[in-house]
């Protein structure tokens, strides 16, 4: 601004000063209202912690999420007050007490009971989880093995070359999304982590960033990127593995285009990039572990990004789903020696994908009573494993009705994490964030839940083992 | 005449929006019975916005309502479809030793509801 321009600035200044500044309308007026600031959501892997969520208490709502995305503005705006009972063991609505009563008696009556969910959970009630399993030397599965679970058989494999989302928006200069679409399933991805914010040496945000997707189709996220390869479907394992092949240097074969869809130059411009960025990340989804290939897929892809580290710095990360599925990863993990598909019933953990995950313990019909918590298999698992739901007694933990918790022998209606319970959540970068929640619920949280359950079952438990004594 | 084709499930906006209001609300049933096709596939299977059409997998057979996408959305050959129970009716059960049924990419065989 030029010194003329500057002070004819400064005299419309002066004018409007002078005039009654406008009267602001405070939306909040005269309602009982309550601001939570740096609030998180959980809807999704993002875990966004910068929330300012401004709650009705006469309504007992919230009505403004700032800074959410619109999937967290539905997160924050659709849970409301429940009527529906907090209890009902077969329909009907029962006590608090009996609910506890009814679960306990099913989990220490059955040969094989399963837990499976947590996702959508605390780290304290996953905890409670994992030790009632252990208890009743039962079954412990998260909704990661029919996620990233193939992703964490690759990490055994092949380890993980990894970043914190910080490190990303700070450094990576090259961004690959590999097998997802965050704009739809993770809107803030881009806008908070790993796209457009400006950084420590990324100063001028996605200007300084050079930004890939990959994918089978067309997606909302695709206007994002500079470069979108379009892969066959079923053939990233081909397109990954010539990559690698690349980067070292080795011969492809010459019908790789025909084979994957991928043109060799654009490949080969690919690996240069890769090869030439001063940070990059390859952020994989679902694309890679629900098809053909699964783990690998995902350790083919984690070992490209190990093979560029000859050149460069470049690091590789599951983009994840629920809020805590994380969480779930680490605490089961930390545990029990194993991320998801634990088995206790030999008195000691074992860890066996396609043994101990709950699609096969269901499809097999292998499990007599399942604890779900946070999550509805009875509408998104294959129809075999829903066939033997229906035959087993259910326990549901679930903030709203869902077909899993109509189906279920008994079932708790809980309060939200994050909006009605405080905890502890890891964001899917592993780092893990406390919540500050916004208004009381009606309901007790999954947790509070959960340790009655363990309670009651440690007790039936040991009146079990003195009548075997005597 | 049935046709062979990709279904590719996945997350989309309106399914993630539609779940919270709850699984059991009109909405979500609505968004995941949605499916997506080309629209040159569409005029082969002499198919319009709104019409029905059955998937059917080795598994099992969804009904749903299909809409179609421009070319260079969607290729011809595959069906997009939020996640959601039509979805998990044609999943086969076999996780190959990994937990993971194939949820993406199931071959079906499309036919219109006449
Ligand atoms: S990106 Fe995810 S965590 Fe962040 S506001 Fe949106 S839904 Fe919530």
């Amino acid at each position: 601004m030029t010194e003329a321009t500057q002070t004819e600035a400064q005299a419309k200044d002066q004018v409007k000063d002078k005039k009654p500044a406008p009267k602001r309308v405070d939306p909040n007026a005269g309602k009982n209202v309550k601001i939570v600031k740096d609030a998180t959501c959980t809807f999704c892997g993002c875990v966004c912690d910068d929330m300012e969520l401004t709650v009705d208490l006469d309504e007992h709502r919230i009505t403004k999420a700032k800074k959410a995305c619109v999937l967290g503005r539905a997160w924050f705006y659709e849970h409301t007050v429940d009527t529906r009972p907090a209890v009902l063991i077969d329909g009907k609505e029962a006590t608090f007490k009996e609910g506890v009563e009814a679960a306990a008696k099913i989990l220490v009556d059955a040969k094989f009971p399963i837990t499976y969910g947590m996702s959508d959970s605390t780290c304290e009630s996953q905890r409670v989880t994992v030790d009632i399993m252990d208890t009743i030397n039962g079954n412990v599965d998260t909704t990661t093995s029919v996620c990233h679970g193939p992703s964490g058989m690759a990490f055994q494999g092949v380890g993980e070359s990894t970043a914190t989302l910080g490190e990303v928006k700070n450094r990576a200069d090259l961004v690959i999304y590999w097998g997802g679409n965050p704009a739809e399933s993770h809107p803030r991805h881009f806008t908070r982590y790993a796209v457009t914010p400006k950084g420590m040496y990324i100063p001028n945000g996605k200007k300084d960033r050079t930004v890939v997707l990959v994918d089978v189709r067309r997606t909302p996220s695709t206007p994002v990127a500079d470069i979108f390869m379009q892969v066959k479907p079923g053939k990233d394992f081909e397109v990954l593995w010539a990559l690698r092949a690349l980067v070292k240097g080795k011969k492809i074969a010459n019908d790789i285009e025909k084979q994957t869809g991928v043109s060799r130059e654009v490949l080969d411009d690919l690996v240069e990039r890769m090869k030439n960025c001063q940070f990059g990340v390859l952020f994989f989804g679902m694309g890679l572990t629900m098809t053909r290939g699964r783990h690998f897929n995902s350790g083919a892809l984690l070992s490209l990004a190990a093979d560029l580290n000859e050149f460069t710095h470049f690091v590789a990360k599951p983009v994840r789903g629920h809020g805590n599925v994380t969480g779930a990863d680490n605490v089961v993990s930390w545990q029990t020696g194993y991320p998801f598909g634990v088995n206790f019933n030999r008195g000691y953990p074992r860890f066996n994908p396609g043994e101990f995950t709950t699609t096969d313990l269901l499809s097999r019909g292998e499990a007599d009573a399942a604890m779900i918590i946070a999550s509805d298999p009875a509408s998104n698992f294959p129809k075999a494993a829903i066939e033997h739901m229906k035959k087993i007694p259910i326990i549901s933990l679930d903030t709203k009705d869902t077909i899993t918790s109509s189906i279920a022998k008994v079932c708790f209606a809980v309060s939200t994490y994050g909006i009605n319970t405080g905890g502890t959540v890891y964001r899917m970068d592993d780092v893990p964030i406390t919540l500050r929640p916004a208004m009381e619920s009606t309901y007790p949280g999954d947790q509070e839940v959960l340790e009655a359950i363990r309670d009651r079952v440690k007790k039936l438990l040991s009146g079990k083992k003195a009548r075997v004594a005597a | 005449m049935a046709e062979t084709m990709i279904l590719v499930p996945g997350r989309s906006q309106s399914q993630g929006t539609s779940l919270n209001e709850g699984k059991l609300k009109d909405e979500y049933k609505k968004v995941t019975s949605t499916a997506e096709l080309n629209e040159r596939d569409m005029r082969r299977l002499k198919l319009k916005d709104g019409d029905k059409i059955k998937l059917k997998s080795d598994v099992g057979q969804t009904v749903v309502t299909c809409k179609s996408k421009k070319d260079a959305d969607l290729p011809t050959g595959m069906i997009f479809i939020p996640y959601g129970p039509p979805s998990s009716e044609l999943m086969a059960s076999d996780t190959a030793g990994t937990g993971m049924p194939l949820s993406k990419h199931m071959e079906v065989k499309v036919t219109k509801v006449k």
